[in-house]
């Protein structure tokens, strides 16, 4: 035995002699993890995070989250000598009189930027191939936790500098909370401290941003990823994976070495954007004040739908008994949004009801195999992405020159008829790729080579399929639609008939599907 | 169905097969070189990072295409770290998929439903302990129990009330007053009719009694847009027109939408328009919303001029300025 064995031993020894730690380890050190470039999505989120993690405690440093007035008179000289608040004025010397500091700064606005990239990828990738079915309902709504944590902490992050473009979208925040009927003129006073701005809501938000959110965070992600460790991953379907086993590669050596290099690619990724691309110089847009604002203010990106919502929202207020109610902020504000993150958190819930699905599921669904679900998960993109298009309408006016009248109302336009179109076309499309699945495994792949047979005629050949192909093609479930009795034999109605029913005719469109090849379709096909 | 379902089978595994460095000693051998290399080429990174902070000084700019102007110290910084990292997981990846084993593995998984007899076990131990406890029995115990968690849990939310005084009439007042004079900002100067061309515009606060300090929160209610145009131009109602003074209209600058500062003016049209969310309004018309979320004109400013000729305030804004709130009553 070498002595470093020897040493590495007694250290082993010591902690297991007090925790019993090797006999946990020794089974979790070889767990194994299916391997697919998709299920690095959530793997970037949670390094961004860490990065985040890392640069946050580097800005605290200096960064001095007061609303007091004080007279700057660092680094940056266009602005010597002008009033700001002291939140401004340490975001100015972090990014001018301490080395490195720009660099942090920038990187972590990249890594807030990519986490909530990653994260939306990520949501889409379990969306779309049905990984949060059962058993894994609960992780998909700490995921959706996580989403919305994300796009609150990003909004105060961006928010502390008290710049002018930030100062703006506070403004906006404050619009909302006050738009609250009953309460919301007492809630924005207590948020505030008094009248917007106040002196309180930058050092308020700065705890909610670096403690009491983080904190949230690292609890939610602790449980997101002992869940996945758990529960064991899901896998693709594909041959020697079934829904009993898992199949991939062992965490240690393999998985550590490619998940811990994978952090680093990811740091590496974002101090290169941080190096060479310049990301919210707020020594651009000066100080807030209340009476000025730049043109083209936009949010960040994972704010710009809910922008880009309140923008094209009709101009809608109502008038009763001496109050005031603002539809034209509660709805594209607080409404809209509401009902799409509840929807979302409930959807695992509402497939299952829906198909009366209540199995296990570790395989995941190919797109294509679950048309309804892939054409609603494009139906929301689509609607999504109008919002997000409508959030730049001033820029996408500006720089091609175009009315924004008629920008907004095609967004208006466009948010609802768009989805159900992309709704119908994604359904068609998925149906056709089953057709092709289908034709894949009875006729074979086409090669392009031309045969002249002796009577003339010119064929295409077509050579089968592997097997391992043809039964990625084939291994999917398709399951008859619901039926429910509504009355039985002497005319009585059965309970919740109505809801039956429409769970029967969901039931029915979702399983509208083109039949998978069986063995008996290919032994018919070799008889001709 | 009549005709029996016979389902594809299921191939199995594929073969496992062997890369170049697993049978190959002196493939393996390179492998490992291409490792330590990119190992190495971290290290160099780091040296980059600890140079630029050391000799780089902080004053120097570089031009880079596309991006312009960048300080010279923060971009070796963040090359050296990018190298730094980027090659450590370049590295580790590498070593992965070149010299460890490759070979896919099999586990098990199994039903997360505990076993029937467990389930059973469990609801017989909770019965027993909760009736040992006698939960069931002792209802006085469970409800007055329920009454103190419940109160003591809302009481925080008491605590919570000190984070900001009552809105009363806060939202619905600004610092102008009848008689109050326009001054400029910046500047604070009082400003007269003949100051203001036609076509121009400005923006101006009250001016300021005596000890009196503006604050952020003053200036969020109190700063006014003054627009000179034509007379015979305005379409306003007597009442309204007598609130302009030779052609100048005084608004709020405070968009009624969700209060950002309504800052661009197009002479052409006339209209003003809000950078946040493109709400349009119309100058001769009072300010009246042509375009966007906006739901109600800028509070119009009635204005007029004093014996010295300065322009001032008739009286205070007639309706509340800035978005709407709960309380406002039109």
């Amino acid at each position: 035995m070498s002595s470093a064995e020897k040493r590495a031993g007694t250290v082993a020894n010591y902690v297991d002699e007090r925790t019993g730690a090797a006999k946990w380890l020794k089974k979790n050190l070889t767990k194994v993890f299916p391997d697919h470039w998709s299920f690095m999505l959530g793997e970037v989120a949670l390094y961004s995070f860490i990065i985040l993690l890392l640069t946050g405690v580097f800005l605290t440093f200096w960064f001095d989250p007061s609303q007091r007035e004080v007279l700057y008179q660092g680094a940056y000289q266009p602005l010597s000598g002008i009033k700001m608040s002291a939140a401004y004025a340490s975001t100015l010397n972090i990014s001018f009189d301490v080395r490195g500091g720009l660099l942090m700064r920038q990187i972590h606005h990249w890594a807030a930027l990519l986490f909530m990239a990653a994260i939306v990828a990520h949501l889409m990738r379990v969306f779309f191939t049905g990984a949060f079915r059962k058993p894994r309902e609960f992780n998909w709504i700490i995921g959706i936790g996580l989403l919305t944590l994300g796009i609150v902490e990003g909004f105060l992050g961006y928010s502390l500098p008290d710049d002018l473009l930030s100062g703006t979208g506070i403004r906006i925040a404050e619009a909302i909370i006050q738009a609250i009927p009953v309460v919301g003129s007492y809630l924005s006073f207590f948020a505030f401290g008094g009248p917007f701005p106040g002196e309180s809501f930058i050092p308020r938000i700065f705890t909610v941003h670096v403690l009491l959110l983080p904190g949230i965070f690292l609890a939610l992600i602790t449980a997101h990823l002992m869940l996945v460790w758990y529960q064991k991953h899901t896998q693709y379907p594909g041959p020697g994976r079934t829904e009993k086993n898992v199949v991939g590669y062992p965490l240690m050596p393999v998985y550590m070495a490619k998940a811990g290099g994978f952090f680093f690619i990811v740091f590496g990724v974002t101090a290169f954007l941080a190096a060479v691309a310049s990301i919210n110089p707020i020594w651009l847009y000066g100080p807030y004040t209340p009476t000025q604002i730049s043109a083209g203010s936009q949010p960040d990106w994972y704010m710009g739908w809910l922008d880009g919502l309140v923008r094209m929202a009709p101009n809608l207020e109502s008038h009763i008994f001496n109050h005031t109610i603002s539809w034209n902020i509660l709805i594209p504000g607080l409404i809209v949004p509401g009902i799409l993150f509840t929807g979302m958190a409930l959807y695992p819930f509402i497939e299952s009801w829906l198909t009366n699905d209540k199995r296990e599921h570790h395989l995941l669904d190919r797109p294509r195999n679950a048309p309804n679900r892939t054409a609603l998960g494009a139906m929301s993109l689509a609607f999504i992405l109008v919002t997000l298009l409508n959030g730049g309408n001033d820029l996408i006016a500006t720089h091609f020159a175009l009315s924004i009248n008629q920008i907004t109302w095609m967004s208006r336009i466009g948010v609802l008829v768009l989805p159900p179109i992309a709704f119908v076309v994604t359904k068609r499309l998925c149906l056709s790729l089953q057709r092709h699945d289908r034709d894949l495994v009875l006729h074979g792949r086409e090669t392009g080579r031309l045969q002249l047979l002796p009577h003339g005629e010119f064929v295409e050949v077509h050579e089968p399929i592997s097997e391992a192909k043809a039964w990625v093609l084939t291994q999917h479930d398709q399951p008859p639609a619901l039926e429910f009795v509504t009355e039985d034999e002497a005319g009585v109605k059965a309970p919740r008939g109505a809801l039956n029913r429409l769970r029967a005719r969901m039931s029915a469109a979702t399983v509208e599907q083109i039949p998978r090849v069986e063995g008996n379709d290919l032994k018919e096909i070799e008889h001709h | 169905m009549s005709k029996e379902i016979e389902r594809l089978s299921d191939p199995g595994l594929p073969d496992h097969v062997h890369r170049k460095a697993d049978v190959d000693p002196r493939a393996a051998k390179k492998a490992e070189r291409q490792v330590a290399i990119l190992f190495s080429l971290s290290v160099i990174g780091t040296l980059l990072f600890v140079g630029s902070y050391l000799w780089i000084p902080a004053t120097t700019f570089l031009f880079l295409p596309a991006m312009g102007s960048t300080n010279a110290q923060q971009l070796f910084l963040g090359l050296g770290l990018t190298l730094a990292t980027l090659f450590i997981g370049l590295g580790a990846i590498h070593w992965a998929k070149t010299l460890m084993p490759d070979n896919e593995v099999i586990a098990e998984r199994h039903e997360f439903r505990s076993e029937e007899k467990d389930r059973q076990d469990f609801v017989d131990t909770v019965k027993t302990q909760a009736a040992a406890a006698g939960l069931g029995r002792r209802p006085l115990i469970k409800r007055t129990l329920g009454i103190a968690l419940g109160l003591v849990s809302a009481s925080p939310l008491l605590l919570l009330r000190d984070l900001g005084p009552l809105p009363k009439k806060s939202l619905e007042q600004t610092s102008w007053e009848k008689g109050t004079r326009l001054v400029t900002d910046p500047g604070n100067l009082p400003i007269k009719a003949s100051d203001l061309e036609v076509g121009a515009v400005a923006q101006v606060l009250p001016e300021l009694k005596s000890n009196q300090e503006r604050t952020l929160n003053n200036l969020a209610k109190d700063a006014v847009l003054l627009i000179r145009i034509r007379p015979e131009e305005f379409e306003l109602s007597p009442e309204r027109l007598s609130w302009t003074h030779e052609g100048i209209i005084a608004f709020s600058k405070i968009c009624t939408h969700m209060g950002c500062a309504v800052a661009l003016y197009e002479q052409q049209t006339k209209h003003l328009l809000c950078p946040c969310h493109q709400s349009k309004f119309d100058v001769p018309r009072a300010a009246k919303v042509i375009f966007g979320p906006a739901a109600r004109p800028l509070p119009q400013l009635a204005i007029t001029v004093d014996s010295d000729g300065y322009l001032i305030a008739q009286k205070p804004f007639s309706e509340p300025v800035g978005p709407s709130f709960w309380e406002r009553s039109s």
